[in-house]
């Protein structure tokens, strides 16, 4: 049992690790990583059909986009 | 696991249903044990010293800045003042807060886990939400307002940031959070629908429309001040649009899904973008092709704000929104950075004037109410509750996280309104008056503008115009006297700032230019985001009468609705920018009780929830807050409805020029022809009329919301408008840093997860 590998959560300091970690985060800001989730999700929930490739994915996401919006702020 | 259900949702209920009789090794808790809890909460003398220590440091923070009284303070008590006060309403009212109102369940499964579909609904990070939640609030709302309050000195607006997000702001964020993540992630519209039925649902849909309108008007009207007649601004911004549909062409043809690499890309060129503005408002052909009037900027504001928002989201608002986020991190790190090694000394006094009358030429009206609502974004932000329901619900992955997520993301944007304070307070009050005086006051010249605020008595001012020419020198603008709107002002303090960080006194053009530009940038985003909810409300209330307006692909349909609503909030920009007055000094009071009469619709509606949750005493939690915000805003209004001093009631001046024009005088006041006063008398009664509606729609939201509260308490009409609880399988941490609970709990899920891959629903433990 190793407790503290999970989340990349590690005791010592490592630059690599710790790189990761910032990539991980920007791109879950930005929003880059929306493709990986939706493969995870279609990985784990056992779905029959192929997925989507990564550019249909891309089109579909923006037109629901463009279909629900969501505001920024002031 | 039931081997007949291979099916994970079905297996989700079964083992919630058989709990430990399933075949396999059951699974970890879904929560830390209470005892643990309760353990990892006991004080210890080390914890006791922490404490201490931070409420000391910021007790020493608050009185260097409330009571110091030397020449000048040092901007680094703002950051001492504030960063401790925040860390303490974190660790204790947020938590008590959470502990006696909120009572979060992490055995209970949140949207995210429970309606997990890989799109909308997926668990994510919490650190990352925070990220992404906190790049959605955030704005320039926060950077304006503390920039205009400033007019009153440094310390109403400082207090009235701090303490108001610690008991309205980050309060209201958290309980919207809390109340949409248990309804499926319910907007705030289908919530006030939903817990105040009919009346109390369209009083507050109009109400969150207008006052959407009018946001997005004043926003845009601040992007045109700061580039109107600037060639390098309107250069630089100008170019964020062919950067925006490049990165847009970019992801869809060339390398779909490459967000993060191609944001890289987009914040150098528009980084080149600025650079190169010099050289191009510098040449005959740049400063004719870009060199534009405010009206001209207004009408080009307009086009693009509908252009935007029928184009599809790939073009231009999803890549923009990238550089947005990018930027808006980046710049507020730095920000935040530079302050605390620059440390600028401010010698903009405690309190100032203007605290004490009612006629400053930067905004007009007594300190209460109109500071509390001047600040607007940073203290508290209605506008908030449609982000905190909405996004954020559908991914948080534990109840227990929201308080960080909620409460501190809006400690997080309080911290972003005293930096533009700080920022704002830095420079000289001379320059500040100059800059945030109207054109009709300054004449817009450097000698009239200095004049104007030699003759405002400020006590240690006296302003040479040679200095205002030397700092438009400076900041690479033709002029700097009357740029309303706070967004210039802010500018010339970030670049006084940042220039000590980086590049001395050579980079002052290039940082001044870089904050105009991160605020239209932010801005844009706003307009055409808000112009495509805004449409979409107006097609869902027309479907009720033609139901093809409700199918979004309908071309004509999207068309007019965009047209009718860039109409609406086109029309009170141009009329802001047309304004003899001033506009921004009349129109921002407007924006900033619209602001929050919305938080108190918001927080209204989170009265009743919890009040039919059956909490009691705890309801003053929200009711205190409420009652403020209650009483400022509509205070506020009922001044600009019935004040009869023409300087603050709408009403009073649009009688005054009226009466003015009937007696057959050519000019009053700040109005110099016929036309100017015909143009008072409209202005005067659309934003009068605006007050009247705004009011009266939050007046019934409130009426309708204390009503059902009563009820509620004396034990009828409880409705449970609450989803059906759903047995979590899932844990993460829910602070920053994990406990060692967590951590131990973290590690058990951890195994479990290795075992069965298909509730590893974030993707976390290794593939």
């Amino acid at each position: 049992m190793s407790p503290l590998t999970a989340r990349g959560i590690r005791p010592t300091p490592d630059p690599r690790a710790a790189l990761r970690g910032l990539r991980r985060f920007a791109r879950g800001v930005l929003g880059s990583d929306a493709y990986d989730r939706y493969l995870h999700h279609h990985r784990i929930t056992g779905c029959s059909h192929a997925p989507l490739s990564e550019k249909e994915f891309w089109r579909r996401k923006y037109a629901d986009q463009g279909e629900n919006p969501s505001s920024g702020c002031c | 696991m039931s081997p007949a259900s291979p099916d994970p949702s079905s297996d989700r209920a079964a083992s919630a249903g058989a709990g430990a009789a399933a075949a396999t090794a059951a699974a970890p808790p879904a929560a830390v044990d209470e005892d643990t809890l309760r353990a990892e909460q006991r004080w210890t003398p080390a914890k006791i010293v922490l404490w201490v220590a931070i409420s000391l440091v910021g007790a020493i923070g608050w009185l260097m800045l409330a009571l110091a009284r030397g020449e000048t303070v040092n901007a680094i008590w703002f950051v001492f003042a504030a960063v401790a006060t925040y860390l303490v309403a974190y660790r204790f009212y947020a938590k008590f807060i959470q502990n006696r109102l909120v009572r979060p369940d992490d055995t209970r499964a949140t949207p995210a886990e429970a309606e997990y579909d890989g799109k909308d609904y997926v668990p994510t990070d919490r650190r990352i939400l925070f990220g992404h939640h906190f790049a959605a609030i955030a704005g320039a709302g926060p950077l304006v307002g503390p920039v205009l309050a400033a007019q009153m000195g440094y310390l109403p607006g400082t207090i009235w940031i701090i303490v108001g997000v610690v008991l309205a702001g980050a309060v209201q964020d958290f309980l919207v959070l809390v109340i949409s993540t248990r309804r499926h992630g319910r907007s705030l519209g289908q919530m006030a629908r939903d817990e105040l039925g009919l009346v109390g649902g369209i009083a507050a849909f109009i109400a969150t429309l207008t006052i959407m309108l009018i946001i997005i008007a004043i926003l845009a009207m601040v992007v045109v001040n700061s580039l109107g007649e600037s060639a390098w601004g309107v250069y630089s911004v100008g170019l964020t649009i062919p950067i925006a549909v490049f990165m847009g062409l970019y992801l869809r043809f060339l390398r779909p899904g490459k967000v993060f690499e191609v944001s890289v890309v987009g914040v150098i060129l528009l980084l080149l973008a600025i650079v190169s503005g010099r050289w191009v408002a510098e040449t005959g052909w740049g400063e004719a092709l870009f060199h534009l009037d405010r009206p001209v900027l207004a009408g080009l504001i307009i086009a693009y704000g509908f252009i935007a928002a029928v184009l599809p989201v790939w073009v231009l608002l999803a890549p923009r929104d990238y550089l947005s986020t990018f930027m808006k991190i980046g710049t507020i790190v730095m920000l935040a950075v530079a302050i605390v090694v620059v440390r600028p000394s401010i010698s903009t006094p405690a309190v100032s004037e203007f605290a004490s009358r009612t006629d400053g030429p930067v905004f007009t009206g007594a300190l209460f109410p109109f500071l509390f609502v001047t600040i607007a974004c940073g203290a508290l932000s209605g506008f908030h509750a449609m982000i905190a329901s909405g996004t954020t619900p559908k991914l948080v992955e534990k109840e227990r996280q929201m308080r960080m997520i909620g409460y501190g993301g809006m400690l997080m944007e309080s911290f972003v309104a005293i930096m533009a304070l700080v920022a704002a307070v830095s420079i000289d009050r001379g320059i500040y008056f100059a800059m945030n005086s109207s054109a009709a006051a300054t004449g817009g010249t450097i000698e009239g503008a200095a004049q104007f605020v030699n003759s405002l008595g400020l006590t240690g001012v006296n302003l040479d115009p040679a200095t205002l020419s030397q700092t438009a020198k400076d900041v690479g603008e033709e002029s700097i006297v009357s740029r309303t709107g706070g967004a210039p002002t802010l500018a010339v303090g970030l670049a006084g700032i940042m220039h000590k960080l980086v590049g001395g006194a050579g980079m002052m053009a290039f940082w001044y230019h870089f904050a105009i530009m991160f605020e239209a940038l932010f801005i844009l985003t706003s307009v055409d985001a808000g112009t495509r909810v805004a449409r979409f409300m107006l097609a869902d209330v027309l479907g009720g009468w033609k139901p093809r307006f409700r199918d979004h692909s309908w071309r004509p349909g999207a068309w007019l609705t965009t047209a009718v609503m860039v109409a609406g909030w086109g029309s009170i920009l141009m009329m802001g920018v047309l304004d003899p007055l001033g506009g921004i000094n009349t129109l921002f009071p407007l924006f900033g009780i619209a602001n929050q009469l919305l938080a108190a619709v918001a927080l209204a509606i989170c009265l009743v929830v919890f009040a039919r949750k059956g909490r009691t005493w705890s309801l003053l939690i929200i009711a205190v807050p409420l009652a403020f915000t209650a009483i400022v805003t509509i205070t506020g209004s009922a001044q600009k409805i019935f004040s009869s001093d023409p300087g603050v009631g709408y009403w009073a001046n649009h009688l005054a020029y009226r009466k003015a024009l009937a007696d057959g005088k050519t000019e009053l006041g700040l109005a110099k022809s016929v036309e100017d006063m015909h143009a008072v008398v409209f202005n005067t009664a659309v934003q009068g009329s605006l007050s009247i509606l705004f009011v009266v729609c939050t007046i019934i939201v409130l009426l309708v919301s204390l009503w059902r509260t009563w009820q509620a308490l004396n034990g009828k009409n409880l409705l449970d408008t609450e989803a059906p609880r759903v047995e979590s399988e899932y844990f993460a941490p829910a602070g920053m840093v994990a406990t060692p609970g967590e951590k131990q709990l973290e590690g058990r899920w951890a195994d479990h997860l290795r075992e069965h891959p298909e509730k590893d629903l974030a993707g976390t433990v290794g593939h």
